[in-house]
């Protein structure tokens, strides 16, 4: 869902508030926002825009953005939202604020309850649609990993239509119901909700529900089909189960033909209509004839039948942490991105030289080479780069220079922004106050998920040369190996030692080519070779 | 017998007794002090007692026993087991089975049912089992073997009940037991039971097959229950409901909650504010029908066809062949009339001397330990003993998972109460989420809540949902019973981590206007 959403917001948001961990750290935003404070609408009710999702319009870490919240959040229309998309382009114009302020309808979005929270459930909507509502009002009450809550609204209007129902699940920040003004929008919103509703990304599907087998999905079949002459006007008999499958996928259940007893319509009539795989939920009474003990055993563990994984006996399963199904997550992704790797000996005896130098001012080898980095990166904005969409290139206008850092089992990336700008001094003062903040798991979403490019290092371990994953949403990484003594010969033959490390850069082919990144590594490696503009 | 929660639904056949055979009498004499009752229990073999109490509690001389019970289900049972540790001779009519409905057809083969498609349930979820980090191959269940477990549960209980009371010397008489006259019981055959109309619950419990689809009518207990065992083993479920709400009788917010999480994600719809005015039977290829009707208007509303349905309504009083026209009795919608201290009253308004009716049969409240305690109550002032039973410190518990579990009053019935007599009262709740113990178990899904009267600290009401409710309520009914108040209870130390510290932040939670009381006050009879 978050990564629908991200998608779209990406075009006319900096792309560095999307960064490969935004998933985990909308939450952690929504909570220094919210700061557990009564929850109101009024933080929750946004204008309906849907390019514009809770991350970015909190996140705002772009001046561009800033300089447009006002129009956005206090009157926005529908018409407007979808203009706004269509003007997407990267610096895109403030047309918005001349696009007419009209029907007031708001959606009514999935609060963040606690810190934990990453969807909610809709527990009951005190209100039903139609109901006029004041200011102050319980509307619904959200069920989080903590407690239930009522939430109010700050607005007064007429509750147009619930897009998620009851007993239903919404991730944080997507649309639950639609608040209109006036009675005469109350049809506009319906339609609206019938819109969102019917789009799986602002309404997934519980998420018991199995997913779609991608290649079996069968048409529905009875969908549109000429109704099974009956006996008469009989009518139609669906059981429980069926009636709440139905009403989850949106499938009419007049449309569906039973095939279940006496004709009535099953679970796996309704699964079959909205072509998802059947759920194996139905419980077997394993003896009902041979009232044998243990027949249980027999049957094998499904879950290795799945993926011909051999079970070795005596391992355990210790499940991710948030963080790491985040990086999990992102590791997969980063399959879908055509990536080539290239490496560059640098040598650093200057650079050590250097770091000597500043060391006792404070200075850290990973700002000097985050620095290095920077200004190399300035000379070639195309590494500095990503794509997105692939279709386009997305030059980003500012440098900022996420490097990985290990902790507790997990991986996070703080980011020194504008690490070109920035001097060495201030840009290590910076990375000493990032790395206390990851430690104390205090870091601000766009502390790291701002980065533009990546820098790995595991030179600290002896490691000579390594090549790194290129995260989702950036151009490139650059992995890098630890120093070493290393016997040269010049041109004219002589011999000498020269401390040289490997760097090797991971970079997205759609946008960077060879030659690019070639230009951008010899760049670095002089710059390291000649650090005295670092310290400039 | 009371039952705990079951109910049945109809009929238990007429009982019309054949004093042919075998028929024993038991006469009493006047004695001088004799007090002498006749307990009638509810259920379907009602017991009533007929006793004639003697000094010190040796013979009397004219009597065959001072007390006499018709009815060996659990309140038969308790207040057997009372008479005899009070010296009381005492003798047990019981027309079938020792154990009554709660052992034999309620309360105690339903558990059984719930502790297995419990288990099951908790294995099935695979969600709930991975955040142990537990992996579990596909479960599965043998019906049989289920039906197995509840069959051998209850008839353990009853030779357990059987052999309690022989070894203390109880009598027990096999027939009906029919009140003659004043402290004259006679003891029917036992042939000429018809049990076989019973289409309810009883039938449920015996687990004979597992329906797709099943129709539960009511929502109470019973209903709730039910739908709790037959989801489990993979059933669909469907309740009809009178009243306009389902679980009716649970408190507002509490029924709210469990709706939330025994009826709604399961396969469970329903039907409310409608009567199920005609059910057929399937037969002939064709689907059990149910014909429903507007509880209001009788209009016809709808028919389900399913495969099953479970009347699940009540249980009715058994209450005749009992001889109730031989003393003048007259009973109300099958119920035994009785005063607030058992004492049966006649047609005219006026106390039945030496007679007394407890259980289901009199209608007061319809569980099996609520029985028990009439019964002990009733012992106790045949004795010689004032003794006034507190409904109101009664507990009830519904077996679902969770479980769901009440004392008192609920916030209605606070609230009207503090009303007419001009009192507040003040709510405290407490969740289960913040409970160790319950997060350990992931089973963070509960609630208690505890209504006060915040001027004097009294407890009015306690409901608990959530995990092991039923074993959690009785420190507050306890505490009920006993008179304690919230300002003294508070103090009580809690082993940590337990379930029991939910009771206890709710006691803490609570906000008192008095802070100092007596140790324990005064128990309070209502």
């Amino acid at each position: 869902m978050l990564t629908l959403r991200s998608a779209q917001t990406l075009q006319l948001t900096p792309p560095r508030l999307l960064r490969p961990f935004s998933l985990l750290y909308l939450i952690i935003l929504f909570i220094s926002l919210y700061r557990f404070n009564s929850i109101q609408l009024n933080e929750l009710i946004k204008p309906n825009s849907k390019t514009l999702n809770s991350l970015s319009f909190y996140t705002m870490a772009s001046s561009l953005l800033q300089s447009r919240i006002p129009a956005i959040s206090f009157s926005s229309s529908l018409s407007s939202g979808i203009q706004w998309r269509a003007s997407a382009a990267f610096p895109a114009k403030p047309r918005r604020k001349s696009s007419p302020v009209q029907a007031k309808i708001r959606e009514i979005f999935m609060p963040a309850l606690s810190s934990t929270m990453t969807e909610g459930k809709i527990v009951s909507w005190i209100k039903s649609e139609g109901d006029v509502l004041s200011k102050g009002e319980s509307v619904v009450v959200v069920e989080s990993d903590k407690a239930d809550m009522d939430v109010e609204t700050f607005y007064d209007g007429i509750l147009a239509a619930i897009v998620v129902g009851e007993g239903e699940t919404a991730p944080v920040g997507a649309p639950i119901g639609l608040l209109a003004e006036t009675e005469e929008e109350i049809g506009e919103a319906k339609a609206k909700a019938a819109n969102s509703s019917s789009a799986p990304s602002t309404h997934p599907p519980a998420a018991s529900t199995p997913p779609p087998p991608s290649a079996v999905a069968p048409p529905p079949p009875a969908k549109a089909a000429a109704p099974v002459p009956t006996d008469g006007p009989r009518k139609i008999v669906a059981t429980p189960y069926a009636k709440k499958l139905a009403k989850q996928h949106k499938i009419d259940i007049n449309s569906v033909v039973g095939t279940g007893p006496f004709g009535r319509i099953t679970a796996a009539d309704i699964e079959a209509a909205a072509g998802i795989a059947p759920s194996k939920s139905t419980i077997a009474n394993v003896a009902s004839v041979a009232a044998t003990p243990a027949p249980v055993a027999a049957a094998p563990p499904p879950k290795a039948a799945a993926n011909n994984f051999v079970e070795i006996p005596g391992s355990t399963v210790v499940p991710f942490t948030t963080m790491q199904s985040a990086v999990s997550k992102n590791m997969v992704e980063s399959l879908s991105v055509p990536t080539f790797r290239v490496g560059y000996p640098v040598a650093t005896d200057a650079l050590d030289t250097l770091y000597e130098k500043v060391k006792p001012k404070g200075v850290t080898m990973t700002a000097l080479l985050a620095k290095a980095a920077a200004m190399a990166l300035a000379q070639h904005p195309v590494v500095n780069a990503s794509c997105k969409d692939g279709k386009s290139f997305t030059y980003n206008s500012s440098i900022n220079i996420a490097v990985a850092v290990a902790i507790n089992g997990g991986l996070i990336t703080p980011v020194l922004q504008d690490a070109d700008k920035l001097d060495l001094y201030l840009l290590s003062q910076k990375w000493k106050e990032l790395v206390e903040k990851a430690r104390a798991k205090q870091l601000q979403p766009n502390e790291y998920n701002s980065g533009t490019f990546t820098l790995s290092n595991l030179g600290m371990f002896g490691v000579d040369r390594f090549d790194a994953i290129l995260p989702p949403g950036q151009g490139a990484i650059m992995a890098v190996g630890a120093s070493k003594p290393t016997v040269v010969a010049d041109k004219d033959g002589f011999f000498s030692v020269k401390s040289k490390m490997l760097v090797n850069v991971t970079a997205d082919h759609r946008v960077i080519y060879g030659a690019d990144l070639a230009a951008f590594l010899q760049t670095f490696s002089k710059i390291v070779e000649n650090p005295d503009s670092l310290t400039m | 017998m009371a039952v705990d929660a079951f109910a049945a639904s109809n009929s238990i056949g007429s009982r019309s007794l054949r004093f042919c055979g075998l028929r024993r009498e038991v006469l009493g004499f006047k004695s001088l002090s004799s007090t002498r009752l006749v307990a009638s229990s509810p259920q379907r073999h009602l017991k009533k007692v007929s006793a004639s109490l003697s000094e010190n509690g040796t013979s009397s001389k004219g009597f065959d026993y001072d007390l006499v019970i018709i009815g060996a289900g659990v309140g038969g049972h308790g207040a057997a087991l009372h008479a005899v540790e009070e010296g009381l001779k005492t003798a047990i009519i019981e027309g079938d089975v020792v154990g009554g409905t709660c052992v034999n057809r309620g309360c105690v083969p339903s558990k059984a049912l719930l502790a297995a498609s419990g288990r099951m349930r908790e294995l099935q979820n695979e969600h709930h089992m991975k955040a142990f980090g537990l992996q579990v191959a596909a479960a599965g269940y043998d019906r049989q073997g289920v039906a197995d477990h509840a069959n051998n549960l209850a008839s353990k209980i009853r030779s357990n009940l059987t052999n309690s009371m022989k070894a203390l010397g109880v009598d027990i008489l096999t027939g009906f037991g029919t009140i003659l006259g004043p402290q004259k019981v006679k003891v029917g055959s036992t042939d000429k039971f018809d049990g076989k109309t019973v289409i309810t619950s009883d039938h449920a419990l015996k687990l004979e097959f597992v329906p797709d689809w099943i129709a539960i009518i009511g929502s109470g207990y019973i209903g709730l229950e039910f739908s709790d065992v037959y989801t489990a083993l993979g059933s669909e479920v469907t309740f009809v409901e009178a009243l306009d709400q389902l679980m009716p009788g649970f408190d507002p917010e509490i029924g709210k909650l469990a709706q939330r999480v025994l009826i709604n994600p399961r396969k469970i719809d329903y039907h409310t504010g409608v009567f199920a005015s005609k059910i057929t039977p399937a037969k002939d290829g064709k689907p059990v029908t149910i014909e429903l009707i507007d509880a209001k208007t009788k209009e016809p509303k709808d028919t389900l066809e399913v495969d099953a349905a479970l009347i699940a309504t009540g249980r009715a009083p058994f209450t005749k062949g009992l001889g109730l026209e031989n003393i003048n009795v007259e009973t109300q919608r099958g119920f035994v009339p009785v005063d607030e201290c058992m004492r049966v009253i006649d047609a005219n308004g006026n106390l039945v001397p030496h007679l007394y009716c407890i259980g289901d049969a009199n209608g007061k409240m319809m569980l099996a330990h609520a029985a028990s305690a009439q019964g002990i109550s009733v012992v106790e002032q045949v004795c010689g003993k004032d003794h006034v039973l507190n409904h109101l410190s009664i507990p009830a518990a519904c077996f679902t998972h969770p479980e769901i579990s009440m004392v008192g009053l609920t916030e209605p019935q606070a609230r009207e109460k503090a009303e007419k007599e001009g009192f507040e009262i003040s709510i405290a709740k407490t969740s289960f989420k913040a409970n160790t113990k319950a997060l350990a178990e992931n089973e963070g899904e509960g609630l208690a809540k505890l209504i006060y009267r915040p001027d004097s600290g009294e407890i009015l009401g306690v409901h608990i949902f959530g995990l092991h409710a039923a074993d959690l309520i009785h420190e507050a009914s306890n505490a009920i019973a006993m008179g304690t108040r919230i300002q003294d209870i508070k103090f009580a130390v809690h082993a940590h981590p337990t379930l029991s510290e939910v009771l206890d932040e709710l006691f803490k939670a609570a906000k008192v206007k008095v802070s100092v009381s007596s140790p324990v006050g005064e128990p309070v009879a209502v």
